[in-house]
């Protein structure tokens, strides 16, 4: 069933990978990144990490995906790449080289590093039938909560940050002006 | 049915993940629409989280879990910036195209 699962998830992402960076239209490569994003949820979900799906799905392929095709609206949907013409000469045969030789790279790591793997543990998700609550839940909220808790409120700073530079970056100072004379 | 007897191991999800990290790489290499570059940035963050994800389970260590949390937060706030910067970049130009962009003067 596990298998089943994975497979099925990993046709997902491979095809809404492929999808964007296939696709000329920009709307339609930030729907195949949806389709990759609920694959990679899936996956999550296969690997007992239920909180980070719910994240997954809720942040990713709710919050993201719509602030891009807000943008893509904002800027004209009309506007499809020409992906036929290749502007720099020998770009895409050495992009292919590179991006394969960093998979290449990767698997051979993986493939070098799989007898650390090799035990798998008794799993983090221990199912606290007592309770009633998800161990997966607690466990994560256990280790944000106490060891990480100065990064996690430093994310809070970054977020802030975030969200007034943006706001500094999007107005147009020269219109505020004009409208607002003193 | 010896499809469904078998089980993925963790290696199998390290592949997926070191594939869709490719993939997102050759789309920032080869594609010029700034939008789309930052698609296939958020598939390559989210190739990390499935390998982070992945060993989490495998360890049996929750810290993995934690640094996902933590990386979906900087992708957020780092996709906020970039669009923004976007907008205020493509607001004076018509075209949408990254090789435009080469001059850093407005």
């Amino acid at each position: 069933m596990e298998f089943f699962v994975f497979v099925c998830a990993a046709l997902m992402i491979l095809v809404g990978a492929v999808g964007v960076i296939a696709r000329s239209h920009p709307v339609h490569a930030a729907l195949s990144l949806v389709l990759t994003l609920f694959g990679v949820a899936v996956l999550f979900v296969a690997q007992d990490a239920h909180f980070l799906a719910a994240v997954q799905v809720i942040v990713y392929a709710g919050a993201i995906v719509v602030l891009f095709l807000f943008v893509i609206m904002l800027l004209g949907v009309d506007r499809v790449e020409n992906l036929r013409t290749e502007p720099l000469t020998s770009q895409r045969p050495l992009a292919i080289i590179v991006s394969l030789g960093l998979i290449g790279v990767l698997v051979a790591a993986f493939v070098r590093g799989s007898d650390a793997l090799h035990e798998r543990g008794e799993g983090i998700n221990i199912p606290d039938l007592t309770t009633g609550t998800d161990a997966n839940t607690t466990q994560l909220a256990e280790s944000i909560f106490s060891r990480y808790v100065v990064a996690f409120e430093l994310t809070s700073v970054l977020l802030v940050i975030a969200v007034v530079g943006t706001v500094l970056l999007a107005r147009r100072t020269k219109t505020v002006v004009a409208e607002n004379p003193k | 049915m010896i499809a469904l007897s078998l089980v993925p191991t963790a290696s199998w999800y390290l592949i997926l993940s070191a594939v869709l990290f490719g993939i997102g790489t050759f789309g920032v290499l080869v594609r010029r629409n700034p939008l789309v570059m930052f698609m296939c940035i958020e598939l390559m963050l989210n190739a990390v989280n499935l390998s982070f994800v992945t060993l989490a389970r495998q360890l049996n260590d929750i810290n993995g879990q934690t640094i996902v949390f933590f990386v979906m937060v900087v992708a957020a706030a780092e996709v906020v910036v970039g669009l923004g910067i976007i907008v205020a970049i493509m607001r004076n130009r018509s075209s949408v195209t990254a090789d435009d962009l080469a001059v850093l003067k407005g």
